[in-house]
């Protein structure tokens, strides 16, 4: 499903009306047949229908998922109910020891839950996701004949979103840090919240749940609010991101024409691509959501202002970031296993080394499972490793630069911070081509030839005109670029783009955006709008 | 309480830990810090700090840091 | 509050009113080298009402000269053509006339009964564009649209045309709001020469019958016609190419037959008409110049007078004041497109 067709604009205006039309109470039942329709008609595509005949429809794998989360909570929640009870009744009566064993019984048993909850969620996602890859990896160990043949196998739309999404759900409810939600079809909501099935952001039960089964009044500034983010992810997405996408293909498609300075031109068309589709997308979907009076964590906070990679990573997919921190960074890290080996390095490697081992550990885990996350392949895994290595340089470095910049005095002057933010921008962009060209040693050789191959004629020459874009085009891109940059320096500065007061002059502008949009979008007739690049995940 | 201080220092020296109650909303110690907090609190105080824990209320502060430690002290 | 929703208002008519202009400026005018486009909505002008409607593609649109026709049998026709008009479309322009006026004869030309499907958005676009909205356009969209076309896309035009912008000419801001006439009653004046040559043997077919799809709106529109009271003749273009094949011509001889209404191939009557392909065609055979029109809209003329006693209106002061202006109009172009060619 493409959140800029026009089956699913009508689809949500037919919604929104609705939404304010049917009483409050009704309004969050609304929203879940809402999303259940569209999961059942984004989740089934025909062609894959007549390629894989005999796949269970995608609709069971979330069902699937959600029955799971929602049992496991439930017993979870009995099983600290009933706690509490015993506790309550015999306070005066257990000593502390008994107290302390009773409890230790009561968590084993929720981690018994939340085990099998877990290993059944992730179970789909991992044998839908990466059985194929799996296999593909023993068969190149095979010899012809004996290989194994592939799944016929579909990847249900959203799994790895949705996934993440429940997940967090049944560990915040074992963690005691999320009451878990007796109402069934409320949870099937927060599962199948259709705004979010398309690429994220992955919601957190606990920010999600006050405003999605609240009932909501129309109001004005949620409406406004939200055409204003709707309206600006369309900007970038129609505008910006589809004028780049074909381009992008076209180059990363021929590495026999396309090396050198070229290689170098497509980093920074998939760089300013792959931002305005993603972030603008997600504006969609949060404004989407604002529009019924939902709130939905911000997944952007202007990730190309970074100025490290590290700082980078805590401002771009900030909902996956989180993610992996609290679910598998922070308790890898101090699982007493780790612990362990902490005090065994430390002792023997001594202080320094010894207490790097933990961080250094845990972060290769991450990035490892961020990388396998984003798709079944090795430029993917290759692309989180990468991160990671630049990570742990650039940490290690830090002492470094610190003692720099004791002598030169030059770490606050904008020259030396813009020098960081390009800098941050080209390396995430270079780390990046393993994505662009989905092949390990291929990216290795076509970023190569962009130092070896240096070819500043294509410049001049008329190259760039070849390549799909026409000067009118130039013109477009270089505009939005301009439009993009001002108003995420205006929100730096700010920290807002409109104050609440400039109603008239808000909705002006946004009226101008909309028909800039119209006129110069790339969309239409002979033009096939591509796919938001991060739904593929 | 010193020795926490004491361990927070050795990671930011610059940062005042006796008077800062910002040092998650600020950004002043990362998810690293974080971890090499908890494992050296671990190796001081014998004490372990659970995943559920590390919620920025917990790190806020030296002080709630703190009072962590000495509740999951108690409860041992 | 109050403040807010006047600004509402005032902004919402703005952005209304950007896109309409935006609209109106990115639509092709169709006023240059391609005319095609323009004609179907030039009907609209028509101040008086019309004996004959043609019905069809360009062969009727580039064969039949209605101002002939008016000079010499004081017969009111128009055309109501456009490229590759397939025969739905024609069904569905027809039925759009009959809301205007009730003409006495309604002239099909068959060819498009080979098309079965859809063809090729750029000629839908040429003829639906133009139709001014009603039932019969919605469904003239529907029963038109290839696979890769949707509603919307007529609904809102500038969703098809919006990158124009950055090919836009004079001709979109100088005919932002009026257009040229590009034709006479429907029928598109060429006066220059291209004789006729040799043309491809033509390939034998699979299967000749012409496709349900087709027949379908035929019936539509024998059915129509009988309902309203209005003659329908089919005629075959003289035109030698695209080939007319001789099993087609059969269907049609018995279709006719079968509903009471007259067929006319008027392929083998090239030499009653008087036509010499040598010099009455501009594109070497495949459709008539100046010279070829006027000599088959003698020939239909008297047809049309012969069989459905057509009046002459020639001394009625009501058409005399239009037609003069249009007579005025023909001659002209005839003179600035010889004065053209021999530039």
């Amino acid at each position: 499903m493409n959140l800029t067709s026009a089956e699913f604009i009508i689809t949500v205006i037919v919604l929104a009306v609705l939404y304010y039309i049917v009483p409050k109470k009704a309004q969050w039942p609304l929203l879940l047949v809402g999303s259940l329709g569209f999961y059942y008609v984004a989740g089934r595509s025909y062609k894959e229908l007549i390629a894989h005949p005999s796949c269970p429809p995608q609709m069971i794998y979330i069902l699937v998922t959600f029955v799971t989360a929602f049992i496991c909570a439930y017993v979870m929640g009995r099983i600290d109910g009933k706690a509490k009870e015993y506790l309550a009744a015999n306070k005066g009566t257990i000593s502390k020891e008994e107290k302390k064993a009773f409890k230790a019984k009561a968590k084993s048993r929720k981690w018994a839950v939340l085990l099998i909850g877990l290993i059944i969620a992730l179970g789909l996602l991992c044998v839908t996701k990466y059985t194929n890859f799996v296999i593909a990896n023993i068969n190149s160990f095979l010899k012809e004949g004996s290989r194994i043949k592939p799944l016929n196998i579909i990847v249900p739309a959203a799994i790895s979103y949705y996934t993440f999404q429940t997940c967090s759900y049944v560990i915040d409810v074992y963690r005691g840090k999320t009451e878990p939600q007796k109402n069934p079809f409320k949870l099937l909501l927060f599962v199948t919240f259709f705004p979010l099935l398309v690429q994220g952001p992955i919601c957190r039960y606990d920010d999600l749940a006050p405003t999605l089964f609240g009932g909501h009044k129309l109001e004005e500034c949620n409406i406004s609010q939200g055409l204003t983010r709707i309206i600006w992810g369309f900007f970038k997405k129609m505008v910006v991101a589809n004028r780049l996408a074909p381009v992008v293909i076209a180059l990363a498609a021929d590495t026999n024409s396309y090396r050198g300075t070229f290689v170098f031109i497509l980093m920074l068309f998939y760089a300013f691509d792959l931002y305005c589709d993603f972030t603008g997308g997600i504006d969609i979907t949060i404004g989407i959501a604002r529009v019924f009076g939902i709130n939905v964590a911000e997944n952007f906070n202007l990730p190309y202002f970074s100025k490290n990679i590290k700082e980078y990573w805590n401002h771009w997919h900030i909902t996956m970031g989180t993610w992996f921190t609290d679910y598998i960074f922070y308790p890898v890290s101090v699982c007493g296993p780790m612990l362990k080996l902490s005090k065994w390095s430390r002792e023997h490697l001594g202080q320094k080394v010894g207490k790097r081992v933990t961080v250094y550990l845990s972060s290769l885990l991450v990035w490892f499972t961020t990388g396998l996350w984003h798709g079944a392949a090795w430029n993917f895994i290759v692309w989180g490793l990468m991160n990671y290595v630049v990570i742990m340089i650039s940490q290690e470095l830090e002492p470094l630069y610190a003692k720099f910049h004791s002598k030169v005095k030059i770490k606050n002057t904008i020259g030396y911070g813009i020098f960081e933010i390009v800098r941050t921008i080209l390396l995430m962009s270079m780390i990046r081509m393993f994505d662009v060209y989905r092949n390990v040693p291929l990216t290795f050789k076509m970023v190569g030839t962009m130092f070896t191959k240096v070819n500043l004629r294509i410049f001049t020459d008329g190259s760039l005109l070849n390549i799909g874009l026409t000067k009118p085009d130039y013109i477009v891109l270089l505009a939005s670029f301009a439009i993009i940059l001002t108003v995420s320096i205006i929100k730096a500065r700010k920290g807002y783009v409109f104050k609440k007061e400039t109603f008239a002059v808000r909705h002006f502008l946004l009226a101008v955006l909309l028909i800039a949009i119209v006129v110069f979008g790339a969309y239409g007739v002979g033009y096939d709008s591509t796919q938001f690049i991060y739904n593929q995940f | 309480m010193d020795d926490l201080i004491k361990i927070l220092k050795e990671l930011h020296p610059e940062v005042d830990f006796e008077s800062c109650t910002t040092l998650i909303d600020d950004k002043i110690l990362d998810s690293f810090d974080i971890v090499t907090v908890i494992s050296e609190i671990n190796e001081e105080f014998d004490v372990v700090i659970p995943a559920e824990e590390i919620v920025p209320e917990n790190f806020n502060s030296a002080k709630a840091l703190y009072a962590l430690i000495k509740k999951i002290e108690d409860e041992d | 509050m109050k403040r807010k929703i006047i600004a509402s208002v005032l902004i919402s008519a703005f952005l209304i009113a950007g896109l309409w202009f935006a609209q109106r400026l990115l639509m092709p005018k169709y006023q240059g080298q391609i005319v095609e486009g323009a004609m179907i909505e030039e009907y609209y002008d028509e101040t008086t009402d019309h004996d004959v409607i043609f019905i069809g593609d360009c062969e009727v649109y580039e064969n039949f000269s209605t101002m002939k026709l008016w000079e010499e049998y004081g017969i009111t026709s128009y055309i109501r053509g456009s490229s590759q008009q397939l025969v739905w479309q024609s069904y569905y322009l027809l039925e759009e006339t009959l809301k205007y006026e009730k003409p006495k004869v309604v002239v099909f030309n068959v060819l498009s009964l080979k098309y079965d499907k859809p063809q090729k958005e750029a000629y839908n676009r040429m003829t639906l564009d133009g139709m001014k909205w009603s039932m019969s356009k919605y469904n003239d969209i529907k029963a038109s649209m290839t696979e890769e076309e949707n509603m919307l896309d007529y609904m809102f035009p500038i969703l098809r045309y919006h990158s124009r912008w950055s090919e836009l000419e004079k001709a979109d801001f100088e005919h932002f709001f009026e257009k040229d006439k590009v034709t006479h009653n429907g029928y598109y004046m060429r006066v220059d020469i291209r004789p006729q040559g040799e043309f491809p043997e033509p390939m034998p077919l699979d299967d000749y019958s012409f496709g349900d799809n087709a027949m379908k709106y035929l019936d539509m529109m024998t059915k129509l016609c009988k309902d309203n009271g209005i003659e329908l003749v089919l005629i075959k273009a003289p035109t030698e190419y695209p080939y007319w094949y001789e099993q087609w011509d059969e269907q049609m001889v018995d279709y006719a037959d079968r509903n009471g209404l007259r067929y006319i191939n008027m392929i083998p009557l090239q030499d009653e008409i008087g036509l010499d392909m040598s010099v009455d065609t501009y594109d070497a055979g495949l459709h008539l110049n100046l010279t070829g029109a006027e000599k088959l809209s003698t020939w239909f003329g008297k047809y049309l007078v012969d069989n459905f006693g057509l009046e002459d209106h020639r001394n009625d002061p009501k058409y005399t004041k239009v037609y003069d202006d249009k007579l005025d109009f023909y001659y002209k172009m005839i003179e600035e497109q010889k004065d053209q060619l021999e530039e």
